[in-house]
């Protein structure tokens, strides 16, 4: 299969430098992003990668004019950066300074500069140079005909954007969890924000070549939220983020090689929507297959239940599930005989079942937390102690009935 | 000949709809704290348009807008689907959802290029406003003109109609969508059914997203969505007065931003008009930059 070759890098060394630097830039987008996504910022890049769009045309404007040719990457990535500085800035102010919410600045930002951003493009137009549509690249990410330099570029810049990621993953971590504990920690929150907000700035910029400006903010979304499938645990989040950035975009970046029509910023975003889905059904934890699991079990859990305390009143059994799941365990016999097995686990599952009242009643907060597994053996749910305590409480209210009676 | 009719009052006209249609919805998104449901809804519209076009195999409006419609639908049911599922906060879910949709989009249009399909991703974004021309409207006296009128760009009628149809809800079910927007519990607890007048909102910004989409691009239906309303809400506390002056916020940024797109480059010496859409939003930005430093009510209330 053409698939392959760029996949496996063998498809020229070109191929193979865009295909790395991309999975970098992966990696330091998702690795990022989670941040974002924990500060609950998420869209804040959307803002940002729109505003690149007049600093884009600005700066090719400028360097037509400075030197007649306009396709200089890094001239063009400077002047990105400085008007989705000034965009990041105007969401800042809207949302300090006026009583908008942060979703309106975010939307009154976005589509305010990229009208001017669009304004800018037509003055190219009319420039005449012929080269307008090295530009057109920026808009829906484009790396075919990508020169060697430009792939060096995004490799490099990507990479040292993750390693100021990772030393920063610390203070990164306090602030988006409790700002306020690292604030009385000595970290300078406001500062710690800035350089988040500067980090994302700056791995937008990178990815505007490889991804597009409309689409960059999937890398920083996407893959964050595909790794909150896996874990609750921040630090893993954001590694799993890296990793699925980076699959991501490596994956995008060669099928986009492998033939005409594929562009690259859309194939990167569908992959990474790919791995969305795959793990919204097959993560352990959130994921909808193991969701359907754990309801069948506990469906299986409560007919036994059931049965074995209809045993135990000597109620007749109609329910098929229920008579099919007692006989597997050994509890019933083919004939609908008890078995000995079956009369001393239906008085474990009374006992269980008086134990949980007692528990739901004394500590109902986590029994509400602990809701789902009712229905397992107590002395696996809780500990020994707690147990003993349930128990002894138990046997002092039986002996109070007794003496009433 | 009568240069003005023929070339500019239509196109000026159509931004002016396409703007008041987009604003008066916005008024509420913005209060609920939606605003970026527009931003989706105008980024989906495009694989709903290229899908209905590879499915019918025509451009015709109705196919355009129904294709765009159902997607702004679908995108609105997976945003909720992911934000549940997901149990991430909404923006995210938005912003994994339109980005997949209009990748989607991206990656038909160009496998389906080789098709000689008149509708590039540029035109999606930028729309094409100046070329909305009234070729008939030689003199004055071709306004009453039936034969006339009906060479006049049936985007304007649509638009028109759209915006007398948002306009007619919002009048007739004002209080509905003020309690709603205000206090969804008090709302629902009276049986306002603030859910279903949730669904209808996001329904009608659907429809003005797509009417004026194909008008005006996705720029400007973005830019219109939330600009004006939000330098209303800088001028004004009451609802009713917030949505006058973001009509006329709307219409303002619509014929500035036409006029000097068209003239203000001559006025630099260059022969060449400007893109009116970017104008358009560029225009309504400046609007809304005033109002955050100089609004009567550009502060929150301290004081209540």
């Amino acid at each position: 299969m053409e698939i392959l070759a760029p996949l496996f890098l063998q498809a020229g060394y070109n191929t193979a430098l865009v295909t790395i630097g991309a999975a970098l830039l992966g990696a330091s987008a998702g690795a990022i992003g989670s941040f974002v996504l924990l500060r609950k910022r998420a869209l804040v890049s959307d803002a940002i990668s729109h505003a690149t769009l007049p600093g884009l045309a600005l700066a090719f404007i400028a360097m037509v004019w400075l030197t007649g040719e306009g396709r200089s990457l890094p001239g063009l990535m400077l002047g990105s950066a400085l008007t989705a500085g000034l965009g990041l800035l105007a969401v800042d102010w809207l949302t300090r300074r006026t009583r908008l919410a942060e979703d309106a600045a975010i939307g009154a930002v976005l589509s305010v500069f990229f009208g001017f951003g669009v304004v800018l493009m037509t003055v190219i137009q009319t420039l005449n140079t012929g080269e307008q549509a090295g530009l057109a690249g920026y808009l829906l990410g484009s790396t075919a005909g990508m020169l060697r330099s430009e792939a060096e570029l995004i490799a490099v810049a990507a990479g040292v954007t993750g390693a100021a990621i990772f030393a920063l993953r610390r203070p990164f971590t306090l602030v988006c969890f409790d700002p306020e504990y690292a604030g009385g920690r000595g970290y300078p929150t406001g500062r710690v924000d800035l350089a988040l907000m500067g980090l994302l700035l700056a791995v937008t910029v990178i990815g505007l070549k490889v991804a597009g400006l409309v689409l960059i903010v999937a890398l920083t979304i996407t893959p964050p939220v595909t790794a909150r499938l896996w874990t609750d645990r921040p630090g893993q989040m954001v590694v799993i983020a890296a990793l699925l950035g980076a699959a991501a975009a490596w994956i995008g970046t060669a099928i986009s090689a492998s033939g005409e029509g594929l562009p690259t910023g859309a194939l990167i975003v569908l992959v990474a929507f790919a791995l969305f889905v795959i793990s919204l059904l097959l993560s352990p934890k959130r994921g909808l297959l193991a969701g359907l699991i754990r309801q069948r079990r506990f469906q299986t859990l409560v007919h036994e239940r059931q049965g074995l305390l209809a045993i135990l009143r000597n109620e007749p059994i109609y329910d098929s599930l229920t008579l099919r799941r007692l006989k597997a365990r050994g509890w019933l016999r083919a004939d609908g005989q008890v078995t000995p097995e079956g009369l001393s686990a239906a008085r474990r599952a009374e006992a269980d079942a008086a134990r949980w009242q007692l528990y739901r009643q004394s500590h109902p907060a986590e029994a509400e937390l602990l809701s789902g597994r009712m229905m397992e053996p107590m002395a696996r749910v809780l500990p020994p102690d707690l147990l003993a305590e349930l128990d002894s409480r138990l046997a002092l209210a039986a002996a109070k009935r007794g003496e009433a009676l | 000949m009568n240069p003005f009719l023929q070339l500019t009052l239509t196109p000026m006209l159509i931004g002016v709809l396409a703007a008041c249609a987009c604003a008066l919805p916005g008024n509420f998104l913005l209060l609920r704290r939606q605003s970026l449901i527009g931003d989706a809804i105008s980024h989906v519209a495009l694989p709903g348009i290229v899908a209905a076009y590879l499915l019918t195999g025509t451009l015709s409006a109705t196919a355009m807008f129904l294709g765009a419609t159902g997607a702004a639908l679908l995108a609105v049911a997976l945003i909720e689907l992911v934000r549940r599922l997901g149990r991430v906060e909404p923006g995210a879910a938005m912003g994994v959802v339109f980005t997949t949709l209009f990748a989607l989009g991206v990656l038909m249009l160009e496998q389906s290029a080789s098709r000689n399909l008149h509708l590039d991703v540029e035109h999606a974004l930028y729309g094409n406003l100046e070329s909305l021309i009234w070729l008939e409207g030689t003199s004055w006296s071709a306004l009453l003109d039936p034969a006339a009128l009906a060479g006049m760009p049936p985007q304007i009628f649509r638009l028109a109609l759209v915006l007398a149809g948002l306009a007619l809800f919002t009048v007739t079910f004002w209080r509905e969508l003020m309690i709603g927007t205000f206090d969804p519990s008090f709302a629902q607890s009276i049986g306002a059914r603030p859910r279903l007048f949730n669904i209808a909102l996001v329904g009608l910004v659907a429809i003005a997203a797509v009417a004026s989409f194909d008008a005006v691009g996705s720029i400007i239906v973005i830019a219109m969505f939330i600009c004006p309303p939000a330098a209303a809400r800088l001028m004004t506390d009451r609802l009713s007065r917030q949505i006058w002056w973001s009509m006329g916020f709307a219409s303002a940024s619509a014929i500035l931003g036409y006029v000097l797109a068209g003239y203000g480059p001559m006025w630099f010496g260059s022969p060449h008009s400007v893109s009116a859409a970017g104008m358009i939003a560029t225009v309504s930005g400046v609007i809304l930059a005033g109002t955050a430093l100089f609004g009567p009510r550009r502060r929150q209330n301290l004081a209540a």
